[in-house]
């Protein structure tokens, strides 16, 4: 199953895609750079934004790549990436986005997420691709 | 020990419009639109539960409390404030000014608290006890003699371990009260300061990365080593002073699953692998519900398929980029 992220200069979502055993898309750093066009069911990981000045919980380049229809209408389910410690922010993009597409949040997990979040999330990507063939 | 990066010179305005790392505005936007103050909270409100706690209940929580206040009197005046020299760009200083200015944000809330709930005989007798207790004043000596040595690296290792783990031996008393629904309005208090704790692991933890850029790769092993040890370290003087607190209110087992949580998440913040298994960081989730309301929903992949997340009102405005 494909991944596709966003992962900020501190790396940590990199990191942990990673220590997937699934083709991987990382969407780029900079907002104005063109986003990716996909062809294919994929699952999303996005990290949560604090809400400062201008900006929302859901990263720029998630939200233009999420604009695009066609990639919007492949999207299969998102994985959140957080930090318990931010209370009701917690994920808070994941079940954002996942509310605006209609599809789950199928995993959450923290920072560089712990050994067993990558085998759960390789597992439940396995799955995924079963049901889906 | 080399140190080939340019630091900032004292003499150069800052120019906002020139950034060189968007983390430094970043975190800048988040500390600053998290600003608070301890006057907002209603703690006045918590009065009723604290008189309904039992005596060894309110000394632990006045215990508790000092400790905390003298950890975010060190990262203020001393941790903070010891990282600006070696910033390297002129937003980053800024940002530690910040930090510097919230530390002493956060040492001034607990003082809110002890004046709303206790006594000056309470007060004084749990600030004589935090003064004379050795696992607490060791843990504020081995971070000090690093904000005070001359590694770089090191004061940045010192600082997330304090801002990411030393804090929380004592946060998860207020999360435990806030599960028991006691004292809920000091636990709100505390959540802010947890909050801001985290982004300042993480920054500081980020910049511990950048710092190290470019390093060779003994230089890189070395500091690894040495963080893991001096967390180790500190977690066993941190065992201690858990069982000093929570023994006789039978808690140490539970708030130690907490404190192995945490280390993991500092480490994390500096970019390493956790080094607590799962199985001893199962935190009771009653603790991680008063962290976190919703992180002990069930996303698992196939636990809730078919039925997608509602979204409450917390959806936050500023996400209004969408096309459709």
């Amino acid at each position: 199953m494909l991944v596709v992220y966003y992962s900020s200069p501190s790396e940590f979502t990199h990191r942990f895609v990673q220590k997937l055993q699934h083709p991987s898309l990382r969407l780029p750093l900079v907002t104005k750079d063109p986003t990716p066009l996909v062809d294919e069911p994929f699952v999303l990981i996005t990290p949560t934004f604090g809400a400062g000045i201008n900006r929302g919980s859901v990263p720029k380049q998630v939200i233009k790549f999420l604009n695009v229809k066609d990639n919007r209408d492949r999207i299969v389910g998102v994985i959140g990436a957080g930090n318990t410690n931010f209370g009701e922010d917690y994920c808070r993009a994941a079940h954002i986005v996942a509310g605006k597409c209609g599809v789950p949040v199928l995993y959450r997990f923290e920072l560089l997420g712990m050994p067993e979040d990558a085998d759960n999330v390789n597992k439940g990507l396995d799955q995924l691709c079963l049901a889906s063939a | 020990m080399t140190e080939t990066k340019q630091t900032v010179s004292p003499i150069d305005p800052i120019n906002w419009n020139r950034i060189q790392d968007d983390v430094d505005a970043e975190v800048w936007d988040r500390l600053t639109a998290n600003f608070w103050l301890p006057e907002k909270v209603p703690l006045s409100n918590d009065v009723q539960s604290w008189s309904s706690l039992t005596e060894p209940e309110k000394l632990l929580t006045m215990r508790v409390f000092t400790g905390l206040t003298l950890l975010d009197t060190i990262q203020g005046t001393v941790g903070a404030v010891s990282l600006i020299p070696d910033a390297l760009t002129p937003h980053e200083e800024a940002v530690y000014t910040n930090i510097a200015f919230m530390e002493s944000v956060h040492a001034k809330s607990y003082s809110s608290i002890f004046s709303t709930l206790a006594s000056t005989k309470e007060i004084d007798e749990a600030f004589r006890w935090s003064a004379e207790n050795q696992n607490l004043q060791k843990k504020a000596q081995v971070i000090v003699e690093h904000y005070e040595g001359d590694n770089p690296h090191k004061r940045k290792i010192a600082s997330v371990i304090l801002e990411s783990f030393l804090f929380y031996s004592g946060f998860y008393l207020p999360m435990h009260w806030s599960s028991r629904a006691r004292l809920t309005n000091t636990a709100d208090l505390i959540r802010l300061i947890i909050r801001d704790e985290s982004v300042h692991g993480y920054y500081i933890g980020y910049k511990y990365q950048r710092g190290l850029d470019g390093a060779d790769q003994a230089l890189k092993d070395e500091l690894k080593d040495f963080t893991y040890s001096m967390l180790f370290d500190l977690y066993e003087n941190e065992v201690q002073y858990t069982h000093d607190l929570y023994d006789e209110v039978g808690l140490a087992e539970d708030a130690k699953k907490f404190l192995h949580y945490n280390a993991n998440k500092a480490l994390m913040n500096m970019g390493y692998e956790p080094m607590f298994p799962k199985d001893v960081t199962d935190v009771n989730p009653a603790i991680l519900a008063a962290l976190s309301p919703n992180a002990d929903e069930n996303h698992d992949f196939f636990s809730g398929s078919g039925s997608s997340y509602v979204i409450g009102k917390a959806e936050a405005t500023e996400d209004d980029d969408w096309d459709f």
